[in-house]
């Protein structure tokens, strides 16, 4: 039998003429994330016509519609009758993975800014950011780029004013109370700290993206040698 | 059925609507900028589905074509012809076998689509043929078009009743078929108008920044790429600090980084953003977008949703139509509805 989970609130608000958002609350918990995964799940396995595809991020659901099908109001209307009635419950597959990570110097240009804002060490930062309880909440951006929640809060810092045009593949940044993993070379606003040689997606595997939402990520610090030797390897 | 890339140009890539479905892994969407064109394109030839078109970017290449093919080219003027004699826009042609397409300057616009009976035989990557060059993928061989490539022709077209019924000697003929006029174009220097919906954020902002924006003209950052175009201008002021939580963003999203200065986000946008956003361009206004060069200045005005959808709606019955067209008749004149 089918879990409902009910416990929640919600609202909807357009982004364009072609998209709605469902929003969860404005809480970033482990809690609300798994009501927008259970909710993503349920679309898909709907699988409505005129709805092109379903977005889930951190309290937020994005569906990307056809006007052609519905207009906004219309789908409003049925999602909120939908949520009405609860979202099937789903087991998440919570797994543990090693991100072997080179912190600071050429890898990590803006470890020492993130120090000298956080009124800490570049030591400190790197010790701190290897402890934090981290939990990949949504995959998003560009290609199995994973926001990862649980940063420790003393490590808060906020997107860089301009973002920059070019981040290398590979890197390791933080902003807010999140980590992230730059899978190509892609502008970004993020703060800099390190960079990890593992492929974050790669086509050629079953599952292209190396994490999902759910995962618990462990972040393990290695020397710049062996950085650029695990590169070499991959 | 190929054509021969004798020079490849300066950004041709397949595109077709995007690649839709996959955003929950942060696979980006890409497609057609100016989806309209890449549309008009695949109907004038005849073609089933959204088949990819070559979407030509400023520089044109050179083509050669291995066998007679139906083609049809759509959106910027990038002055297509084949030795010297200009190949007209939004017109079916037929390109008779061995000869050599080439494009020359830009007359208007930014992006030219060529689409080819039966559409580029390439295998799809995630449902999708279009290319994302960034990540590697789709297309042909994920990324730009190169010198010696052949691209495949596929045989997913219906027989529209210009179709060539043989094999012509002649390098180009104009067959039958509608014609499509050129879509919204602009006088250059001109501050082009486009229709925006107000964003989820827009009363984070001042109301004299909101005047502003809509007031202010806008110019396009040559930094603009197929991700996003970065806009020059007054900065824009948020009430308050505001940092958010990241969530999905949509093709046309005007986000607004701390540093004030607006982006829109275009085809290969990234899936989320924590940027506010101000407002989202209407899609029907997108394709004039998606054809502005750089340093091309804009203005902003906002039109309701509902109004947005009833004008996109009625832009899908007008590709409806032409379908209709095209099939029924092989020949007429028809444009787009002024908007």
């Amino acid at each position: 039998m089918t879990v409902l989970l009910t416990d929640f609130q919600w609202r909807i608000a357009p982004t364009g003429d072609r998209c709605l958002i469902v929003e969860f609350g404005q809480r970033a918990d482990t809690a609300v994330n798994r009501i927008v995964h259970a909710f993503a799940r349920q679309l898909d396995d709907l699988s409505i016509k005129g709805i092109v595809d379903v977005a889930p991020a951190f309290t937020t659901v994005s569906i990307h519609y056809r006007p052609e099908c519905f207009g906004y109001e219309a789908l409003r209307e049925r999602m909120n009758d939908l949520l009405a009635q609860g979202i099937p419950q789903h087991p998440g597959l919570e797994r543990h993975v090693e991100i072997p990570v080179c912190y600071g110097g050429a890898c990590g240009p803006d470890l020492d800014e993130v120090a000298t804002a956080c009124g800490c060490t570049s030591a400190q930062v790197m010790e701190r950011h290897i402890a934090s309880p981290h939990r990949v909440a949504m995959l998003g951006f560009v290609p199995g780029f994973p926001y990862i929640a649980g940063l420790d809060p003393s490590l808060s810092v906020p997107r860089r004013a301009t973002p920059r045009t070019r981040v290398p593949t590979g890197t390791v940044a933080i902003a807010g109370s999140q980590t992230g993993i730059y899978p190509f070379e892609t502008p970004g606003g993020w703060n800099l700290i390190g960079r990890t040689p593992l492929p974050m997606f790669d086509l050629g595997r079953a599952s292209p993206c190396l994490l999902q939402p759910g995962d618990l990520p462990r972040f393990v610090s290695i020397t710049l040698e062996e950085y650029l030797g695990a590169q070499g390897t991959t | 059925m190929s054509i021969e890339v004798l020079k490849p140009g300066a950004l041709t890539t397949l595109q077709d609507l995007g690649r839709y479905g996959y955003q929950r892994f942060g696979v980006v969407v890409g497609g057609a900028m100016d989806e309209w064109s890449h549309q008009v394109a695949n109907e004038l030839v005849g073609n089933i589905d959204d088949e990819a078109t070559l979407e030509i970017t400023l520089v044109g290449p050179s083509l050669r074509f291995a066998q007679a093919a139906l083609i049809a080219i759509a959106g910027a003027d990038l002055s297509a012809n084949v030795g010297g004699h200009p190949i007209p826009l939004g017109r079916a042609v037929t390109i008779g076998a061995g000869t050599q397409l080439d494009f020359g300057s830009r007359v208007h616009g930014v992006r030219a689509y060529l689409a080819v009976s039966g559409g580029f035989g390439v295998t799809p990557v995630m449902d999708s043929r279009s290319t994302y060059v960034r990540g590697g993928f789709g297309g042909f061989a994920g990324r730009a078009l190169r010198r010696g490539d052949v691209l495949p022709i596929g045989s997913r077209a219906r027989t529209v009743p210009h179709s060539p019924k043989r094999p012509t000697a002649q390098p180009v003929t104009l067959v039958g078929g509608p014609a499509v006029a050129a879509g919204p174009t602009h006088l250059a220097g001109e501050a082009v108008s486009l229709r925006v919906i107000a964003g989820a954020q827009w009363e984070l902002f001042t109301p004299e920044t909101l005047a502003t924006f809509l007031t202010s003209p806008y110019q396009i950052n040559p930094q603009s790429d197929r991700m996003g175009y970065r806009l020059e201008g007054p900065a824009l002021q948020r009430r308050r600090d505001f940092e958010m939580i990241s969530e999905g963003v949509a093709f046309g999203t005007v986000q607004v980084p701390p540093d004030g200065k607006p982006i829109v986000l275009m085809a290969d946008r990234q899936t989320t953003g924590g940027y506010p956003k101000i407002a989202c361009v209407a899609s029907v206004d997108l394709p004039l977008m998606a054809q502005l060069a750089p340093r091309q200045a804009v203005r902003f005005r906002t039109i309701e949703l509902q109004e947005a959808q009833a004008l996109y709606q009625t832009r899908a019955r007008e590709l409806t139509e032409l379908r209709k067209l095209v099939l029924d008749t092989g020949v007429g004149s028809w444009a787009v509805e002024s908007t």
